[in-house]
């Protein structure tokens, strides 16, 4: 049972072969048996998550489902969860029980989903391995001490060890994608504005993105037609109709004109991660597309624009963590200056405190011109070249990171090469336009993503693309033992 | 040495939404401490800023009412410090791009001249809330349900040259935003804070001296005294031959002292940015049309109508418009009083006397227009005297009663008109006051005549149990003693 899709267990639960309760308690079960091992729950919420399982099959008995009624998910903790503490991987909100849902939330509360806990990722989201965590770190299913990518690497890890069949996550820059990939899972970043982002605990806000993670891309649409929509509560949500995402899965492929970006398929690649791409790319041809190289002149200024931008937004996003109102509170504060210095410098970590105090000095007087404005005008530039691109193609491809899991440790010392991480990733958030990442191959032992970005508001097209070449590809169904 | 004082008013004005800026908390004032604060205002992890319209509505009222360029796209941004009735470490606010862009009020200066004070600029922003640093000992309470309330700033050009102008000035802007009713206009609650700005020059000079800024000041009183105060300041650093420090100043206006809050070194780098909740505010034509034919008559046209209407003269149909309360209230009683001249004087008199002296607002008067009208109608028509008029007042003030009609009648106030019973009356006590009467008639001195005449009056009043209409008696007297 652990092995069925979102869409399978949905269709068993419509047919009465399986209970929500029985689907509930064995992964529930799972969880507790082989999560030791990963780390990719923070909370395990098994009293909430029989409780909701028992009222959706009771929704299911008077003829009153959705497809979600009953299915076991997991919820990244960065979304608020009304009286399930939320985290966000910080020791800073250790003890922080939301009184209210997430927009996020509550469309699966409503959906019927049952969320069975809490997934691990790196503080505030600021990370590329889930090392960050205050709750330890979580390891990718595929390798001992192997990381599963970040900032969502709970629920890549949970996902790719068959504990849930679908996680929600976010992306800033990269941060469903990249442990997509090393996981061996398929992961959407939407369009920005697609999913609300009211009750997502903010890192960068304009480059914050809920997501989905699931094995297939089919199940990673019925997540979207969860979480997408207009939300008055996020100003920054766009009003637009929202389609049925599973609807324009099926459609033939024939004739989808591939980019790939010349600057993505560089010598910071490995020539067997680019063999598994082409061999991806090689697929996609069979089903009738057409391969172009095109050029993103721009995309080698991204992470230099991206670590400005989203360091400077997160310095204003993280000043609520005071210790006045809520979360962490030093001990015994002698003034209100000691409240503040000693609240925050014990209950934030390392990662956090570095992009704190990077984003500080980008937006202080003086720097302000030459940091900020100039990172956003390389951001238009970004923008600009994606827009160019989708003029001549309809979906660009490339690798989704440079290389496969790293080990744990390996890059912990060295910010900048895990920066790096995101090389493939980061323009994507700049731009706000969607993209996925699907598993394409194995490099020793170890998976490899296919990234594929899409025109604005083109997340059925990418989910089309996605799930046909899963018709054709058993990657997403590979298990790691 | 002689000093050019030179002033400019940065002006909170708390704008009567009913909700707050960015939430749908409630604004009111008054409530338990935190029970106007949700999610949002409280900054919990996750939660977002949404618009208000309505907040915008009155922020394009403003720039129209003073004459200003609406900015057809104005940008939030975040101003970033730590304080604990700061939620966010932050204050959403406008900078670069304000809503209202640059405009003009004029004010009426003593000499009967009109000056035009510039404004730089007025922008949207959020309140703070409140730090209550006395009821806990040894600690601070944080209530914040003031968070988040609604505001605009305005900002002048420094074009105010002595205190009464800078009066004038706020006087006009309370009689604007109440006008337009995007402000309750209540200083004592602090829906108008006032920040001045103050240097001094050599006369003549045209390089401005080095200014400080005075804080929080909400009282036109307090304005004026801070003012008076803070000039003397500088130009006893100046005179000893001292510089003045640029800085923010508090002023202790049960004192009259003021202190420095921070100089210019200690100021905060704000780093503002751009806020990436909020999208650019796009303001089109249509909203501001609509804006437009929203709005109320404001004090300048009023003061034209009273002069037009009522035939006021400048003074009192200036005082009388400036505030959209009282003039509501000038004109019910006018409405019911009939004579404007008498009303005005009543109001401009023991009316606003009164209020002053019970630290009332015109929508707190326990006397209503309709009534002090009736009042007027029953001093014009000399039924009773300016003496009982006073009574009457003081019996609706008080709520004895609330018929003017039927305190005259209770009190007996109504004064004797018949001038048959006057006549009897005057002959009686001149043919008691035989040396008076000679003495009146050997005067040649109109002003000593005059003076005489006054002495007759009291016995006369006496005679009358007070009900004798002086203005009767008086016309008598003057005809019998040729």
């Amino acid at each position: 049972m652990h092995n069925k899709s979102v869409a399978e267990l949905s269709r068993e639960l419509e047919s009465g072969a399986i209970s929500s309760v029985e689907l509930t308690r064995q992964l529930l079960d799972r969880i507790k048996r082989e999560d030791g091992a990963y780390n990719s729950f923070i909370t395990v919420t098994e009293e909430e998550a029989l409780a909701d399982a028992k009222a959706a099959d009771e929704q299911r008995a008077t003829g009153k489902a959705t497809p979600w009624t009953g299915v076991p998910f997991a919820h990244k903790d960065i979304f608020c969860t009304r009286g399930v503490r939320t985290t966000c991987g910080s020791k800073m909100l250790e003890n922080f029980v939301p009184p209210y849902d997430a927009t996020v939330t509550a469309n699966f509360r409503r959906a019927g989903a049952v969320c069975l806990g809490k997934t691990n990722m790196d503080e505030f989201a600021m990370g590329s391995s889930t090392e960050s965590s205050y709750f330890g770190a979580t390891t990718n299913p595929w390798g001992e001490q192997r990381v599963p990518g970040g900032s969502s690497g709970g629920s890549a890890a949970a996902v790719a060890a068959r504990l849930v069949p679908a996680a929600t996550a976010t992306d800033t820059g990269g941060s469903i994608r990249q442990p997509a990939a090393l996981c061996g899972i398929t992961g959407l970043k939407p369009t920005y504005g697609r999913v609300s982002r009211y009750g997502m605990i903010a890192f960068a806000s304009s480059l914050d993105q809920g997501g989905t993670m699931a094995r297939t891309a089919e199940d990673n649409a019925m997540m979207l037609n969860v979480m997408a929509g207009f939300d008055p509560n996020d100003s920054t949500s766009v009003d637009r109709i929202v389609p049925d995402y599973t609807a324009s899965l099926d459609e033939p492929l024939k004739g989808l004109r591939i980019g790939l970006p010349k600057e993505y398929f560089s010598d910071q690649l490995s020539p067997a991660m680019e063999e598994q791409v082409r061999n991806a790319v090689r697929e996609y041809e069979k089903l009738g597309a057409t391969v172009k190289e095109v050029s993103l002149p721009d995309a080698r200024l991204a992470i230099a624009a991206y670590y400005v931008i989203a360091p400077a937004e997160a310095s204003a996003n993280l000043s609520r963590f005071d210790g006045v109102r809520y979360g962490y509170r030093c001990e015994d504060p002698k003034d209100l200056m000691d409240l503040y210095t000693r609240t925050r410098a014990e209950g934030f970590g390392d990662e956090v405190k570095r992009r704190i105090l990077v984003g500080t000095y980008a937006l202080s007087a003086g720097y302000f011109d030459a940091y900020y404005l100039k990172a956003q005008k390389v951001r238009r530039l970004i923008q600009q070249d994606f827009i160019s691109a989708f003029r001549e193609v309809d979906v660009l491809m490339s690798p989704t990171s440079p290389s496969p899991a790293f080990r744990q440790g390996e890059k912990t010392n060295d910010p900048v090469t895990m920066y790096l991480e995101d090389i493939f990733t980061i323009a994507v958030n700049l731009a706000g336009v969607p993209a996925m990442s699907v598993p394409a191959g194995f490099v020793d032992g170890l998976p490899v993503g296919l990234q594929i970005i899409g025109d604005y508001f083109s997340e059925a097209r990418l989910l089309n693309a996605a799930h046909q070449f899963q018709q054709v590809t058993d990657w997403h169904q590979r298990e790691p033992q | 040495m002689q000093w050019d004082i030179v002033i400019g008013l940065e002006i909170h004005v708390q704008l009567a939404t009913r909700t707050k800026i960015f939430s749908g908390s409630s604004t009111a004032y008054g409530a338990e401490p935190n029970t106007q604060a949700n999610a949002v205002d409280l900054a919990m992890p996750g939660t977002l800023p949404v618009p208000n319209e309505q907040a915008f509505r009155y922020a394009v009222m403003f720039g129209l009412a003073v004459n200003a360029e609406i900015e057809r796209r104005s940008v939030f941004e975040r101003k970033n410090y730590f304080y604990p009735d700061l939620p966010k470490g932050y204050q959403t606010t406008q900078l670069e791009r304000p809503i209202v862009g640059p405009g003009y009020v004029g004010i009426d200066l003593e000499n009967g001249e009109t000056k035009r004070v510039r404004i730089h600029h007025a922008h949207l922003e959020e309140d703070a809330g409140k730090s209550l640093h006395e009821d806990f000992h040894g600690m601070t309470g944080v209530d914040l349900n003031r968070a988040g309330t609604p505001l605009i700033e305005v900002v002048t050009e420094p074009d105010m040259n002595n205190a009464a102008e800078a009066v004038a000035f706020a006087r006009k802007l309370h009689g604007i935003v109440t006008s337009l009713g995007i402000c309750d206009g209540d200083m004592s609650q602090g829906s108008m804070r006032f920040d001045v700005n103050i240097s001094l020059k050599p006369k003549g000079s045209d390089k401005l001296g080095t200014r400080t800024e005075t804080k929080n000041l909400n009282s036109f009183r307090f304005m004026e005294q801070a003012i008076a105060h803070e000039v003397e300041r500088q130009m006893d650093i100046l005179e000893d031959g001292g510089t003045i420090t640029q800085e923010t100043r508090l002023y202790n206006g049960d004192r009259d002292e003021s202190r420095s809050m921070r100089t210019k070194e200690e100021a905060n780098d704000y780093r503002y940015f751009p806020c990436p909740d909020l999208l650019p505010v796009e303001i089109d034509e249509a909203f501001i049309e609509e804006a437009r034919a929203s709005l109320p008559e404001l004090p300048d046209a009023r003061k034209a109508r009273f002069m037009e209407q009522y035939g006021l003269n400048d003074y009192d149909a200036s005082l009388l418009a400036s505030d959209s309360r009282l003039a509501a209230f000038f004109e019910e009683t006018v409405k019911h009083g009939k004579d404007a001249k008498l009303a005005a004087n009543w109001i401009q008199g023991e009316f606003s006397a009164r209020l002053n002296a019970e630290g009332k607002s015109v929508a707190q008067s326990p006397v209503s227009g309709k009534q002090l009208g009736d009042l007027v109608v029953r001093i014009a028509d000399n039924t009773i005297s300016s003496a009982g008029a006073k009574k009457v007042f003081e019996a609706l003030w008080t709520g004895e009663n609330d018929d003017v009609d039927a305190i005259i009648e209770a009190k007996g106030l109504k004064q004797v008109s018949d001038t048959g019973e006057l006549e009897k009356m005057v002959d009686e006590v001149l043919a008691e006051m035989p040396d008076q009467v000679a003495q009146y008639q050997q005067e040649e001195d109109p002003k000593k005549r005059k003076k005489m005449l006054g002495g007759f009056m009291g016995p006369l009043m006496k005679a009358s149990k007070g009900q004798g209409n002086p203005k009767l008696f008086n016309e008598i007297l003057q005809k019998k003693l040729g």
